[in-house]
């Protein structure tokens, strides 16, 4: 049996949070940058896994059991914030909530 | 067969990452997001971290996603209507920073190319993990809690004021 390279696993997790960054700071739209963010939260964790699998230490597994609780919590707040901003603006925008600059 | 499930599990989820990226409608970049957490739980399995690829599931796409998805459709929002501003820097910049991370990439993959990962039993069993959180991470875990309470209630609270 085969086995993969630890390279491999950490290649694709470099491509996707890549990828994760690139539509953070491309798109207007608020839920598609959250979503941006989801996709850099996967790939650190797809870091973590390899290494917790490589090293054969279960503190890389925890933490990104952590990190997943963390990403929920964020997603709650987040979107609780945009529905907010949607019903003051009537837009997603991120570039039109600009409140604080004059 | 090992190396044949990762590439497909690999592809999968750079070809779906690249749609969530494309798409304009932020339902579409959702679901392309689904498709990418599915690949990864299959990484998680090919990895021997069984207890995360279900955590994976029922979190990422059983709970936030779907918070999403409920989020979208509730606003009825509409696809970005203009591409974003065209400015020649911007795309200048992009070519060195996509040569830095192929070059990266290429380093990364030289470097631990023999470096495979140990087969054999796997370390991520739900009862290894379990064991782990409630003695070693007894007290980050039950921190957790109290932040999903907090989230919870910020949630409730914004809501509450429009």
């Amino acid at each position: 049996m085969t086995t993969i390279p630890i390279s491999w696993y950490l290649a694709v997790a470099a491509v996707l949070f890549t990828i994760g960054t690139v539509t953070v700071f491309v798109k207007r739209n608020a839920i598609a940058m959250l979503l941006g963010i989801e996709l850099m939260l996967n790939a650190a964790n797809l870091t973590a896994v390899t290494f917790s699998s490589y090293f054969r230490e279960l503190a890389g597994q925890i933490l990104v059991f952590f990190v997943m609780v963390v990403a929920a919590a964020e997603a709650a707040v987040g979107l609780a914030i945009i529905v907010l901003l949607f019903r003051h603006r009537e837009t997603l925008n991120v570039d039109e909530a600009q409140l604080l600059k004059l | 067969m090992e190396r044949a499930l990762f590439l497909s599990f690999a592809l999968t989820a750079i070809v779906a990452a690249l749609n969530v990226l494309w798409r304009r409608h932020p339902l579409h970049s959702a679901l392309a997001l689904l498709v990418v957490l599915g690949a990864l739980t299959g990484l998680y399995i090919l990895l021997g971290a069984y207890f995360l690829a279900v955590v994976q599931v029922i979190i990422y796409a059983g709970a936030i996603l779907v918070l999403f998805l409920f989020v979208i459709m509730l606003l009825n929002i509409r696809a970005e209507e203009a591409r974003l501003e065209r400015r020649p820097i911007f795309r200048w910049l992009a070519v060195p920073f996509a040569l830095l991370l192929g070059a990266e990439i290429v380093y990364l993959v030289r470097v631990f190319e023999e470096n495979p990962i140990p087969s054999g039993t796997s370390i991520g069993v739900t009862e290894a993990v379990g064991r782990e959180l409630f003695t070693t991470y007894l007290l980050p875990f039950e921190i957790t809690s109290i932040v999903i309470l907090i989230a919870i209630l910020g949630a409730v609270v914004l809501a509450r004021r429009g």
